[in-house]
């Protein structure tokens, strides 16, 4: 088969954002492979996302719909989606790299004999096999990798590293409809609830501007600064390690090598020093934007632009200017 | 309770890692080689099960003889048993081999929890976890943040995007952990006394009746090259901080052109 499908993160009725770059490099995959662009999407009452999955280039629309499905299972996932990949034998399947789909991709692969490759950044075609490339050992090595021949090719894909798929308005995918079998009683790790910390305007890993907190920041009541400035940019919030470590924010808002790993379109670092551990989370960013009193802080030897200077007066003047500057345009 | 650990050797990332010339590897040279950063949490977090529930504390660690100081560090935090898996046919092993081999010795041994790290600091994969507990037919969580067993059932907490996950898994299962979930302990004198006289089961392929069908890897690395090199660009010492926001809002708005 030299069908490339998807696995669509959607939620409340909605695609989310790395599903449309998925969907990016799936439709370039399969044109290039001469194969069909298949989105395969779980849920309940899913009939929604059929336009906007067809708009944005998938030539089908599989639908696992099952109230068992409504909610994230392990197993649940990795029964259906393992199924559907028995039977159909996709050339490759594109996941996203959320906590979801780093959770159920390995066992899909394990049950079905797939190969899989996590921390997918680049992908192109070599003869008729995938190659990738994935940041390792803290960034400080980029490893290529190839699948091997006959496999089904799985790649969990990082979040921000291809462009959206253009929307095509009146575009149409053909939908089809997987049949769900699945049994309560089967599911051994049951979600009990998903509690929100409803602190993201946008998820640190699909944001176009984060805003950063390091220890510069001394305090947590000084995180104030950093959030007042995200919201005047309409950025997501992160820090680096050490408010992690010193209890100032949830381990959530981490952005390193035990962190998130970010690459948005600009990173502003708040009095981060730029430790090799956070490099390896944020040195995927476009622009990177550094504002520390040190002069020698390893940070500015990556940033577009450095300030030196003390953060706590520069950046209420800063919130002050982008303020401004929104206002006026 | 008994707990199996999965443990993993890599190299210490805070040093310098240098790709060889030819892009086949890493330079091994100078290389301190530790215990997973992670894995040291999930050793943590065996130790804490024990501590409540009784039971023993099993660490098992698939790779090169040298890999034998890794289960030697978890064994000094208070492990019961070391297990090393070595053989030069899993030099090639991709994650599901490895997760392949890891099952066979989860068949020979009794337990009721599997913990490993999220991930491996070396690879970033976080495909061993999951793939273990497929091929073990256990159900999983993984990045777990807190975890409590009571009756035969563990309720956990995971991290999801913004937010966190609570659920209820039935035991036996697997667990991958997440740094927050605990502090790890150091090592005692006595404990490292002990741990060096403690005998450590090395086990090869043929003592685990692998097939060799099991041991194809499904893709394979083809190099490995140091990351583009990122240029720094201008650093400014402005005189005002009105100066210094007006400069960064400059390169929002007509470099990043973001505003």
């Amino acid at each position: 088969m030299a069908d490339i499908w998807v696995v669509v993160d959607h939620e409340g009725g909605v695609v989310r954002r790395i599903t449309l770059e998925l969907l990016g490099k799936g439709r370039e995959l399969a044109d290039a492979r001469g194969g069909r662009l298949v989105a395969l999407a779980l849920g309940s009452d899913l009939d929604g996302l059929t336009t906007p999955l067809g708009e944005h280039g998938a030539d089908e629309v599989l639908l696992a719909d099952h109230p068992l499905l409504g909610t994230y299972t392990t197993e649940a996932y990795t029964a259906v989606v393992s199924e559907a990949v028995l039977q159909h034998r996709p050339w490759a399947v594109l996941v996203p790299s959320t906590a979801d789909g780093r959770d159920f991709a390995p066992r899909v692969a394990a049950r079905t004999g797939a190969g899989i490759v996590t921390d997918v950044e680049t992908l192109r075609i070599d003869g008729d096999r995938l190659v990738a490339t994935r940041p390792m050992y803290t960034r400080k090595v980029v490893g290529t990798v190839a699948f091997a021949a006959g496999v089904v090719q799985i790649a969990v894909v990082l979040p921000k590293v291809f462009p959206p798929a253009q929307r095509e308005a009146g575009r149409r995918a053909e939908v089809r409809r997987l049949e769900v079998d699945l049994d309560a009683g089967a599911i051994r790790a049951r979600s009990v609830e998903r509690r929100g910390m409803q602190r993201e305007r946008v998820p640190l890993t699909e944001a176009e501007v984060i805003v950063s907190g390091g220890r510069g920041l001394r305090g947590p009541e000084n995180f104030a600064l950093v959030e007042e400035l995200a919201e005047a940019l309409g950025a997501a919030v992160g820090s680096s390690r050490p408010p992690v470590d010193a209890g100032w924010v949830p381990h959530d808002y981490e952005i390193g090598q035990t962190g998130k790993t970010v690459s948005p379109t600009v990173y502003i670092a708040v009095g981060i020093s730029g430790a090799p551990q956070h490099l390896a989370g944020m040195s995927g960013s476009k622009y990177i934007v550094a504002i520390n009193k040190d002069p020698n802080a390893p940070i500015f030897q990556v940033a577009d632009l450095g300030i030196v200077g003390d953060l706590f007066q520069i950046v209420p003047k800063l919130t002050e200017e982008v303020r401004r500057a929104k206002a006026a345009s | 309770m008994n707990v199996l650990v999965c443990i993993k050797q890599v190299p210490d990332t805070e040093q310098p890692i240098r790709t060889k010339p030819d892009g086949s590897g890493i330079e091994e040279a100078g290389i301190n080689w530790i215990l997973n950063y992670y894995d040291e949490h999930a050793v943590e977090e065996a130790l804490r099960i024990r501590e409540k529930h009784g039971g023993g504390v099993t660490v098992v660690c698939v790779g090169p003889p040298r890999a034998t100081e890794a289960v030697r560090t978890a064994l000094a935090m208070g492990a019961d048993e070391g297990i090393l898996v070595t053989d030069p046919a899993l030099e090639a092993a991709d994650h599901l081999v490895t997760a392949r081999v890891l099952a066979q010795v989860a068949g020979t041994l009794a337990w009721d929890v599997i913990l490993c790290g999220r991930l491996a600091t070396d690879d970033n994969a976080a495909v061993v976890g999951p793939a273990l507990a497929e091929y073990l037919g256990v159900p999983q969580a993984t990045a777990v943040t807190k975890l409590e067993i009571r009756d035969g059932t563990a309720r956990v907490e995971r991290e999801v995007e913004g937010g966190l996950e609570v659920l209820e898994v039935e035991l036996p299962a697997l667990f991958t952990v997440e740094r927050t979930i605990n502090e790890p302990r150091y090592p005692t004198l006595p404990g490292i006394m002990r741990a060096k006289r403690k005998e450590i089961r090395t086990l090869t392929l043929p003592d685990l009746g692998v097939l060799a069908s099991d041991l194809e890897p499904r893709w394979r690395y083809v190099r490995f090259d140091p990351p583009p090199k990122r240029v720094g660009g201008q650093v400014v010492h402005p005189e005002t901080p009105e100066e210094a926001a007006r400069r960064i809002v400059a390169f929002l708005r007509d470099v990043a052109r973001v505003l």
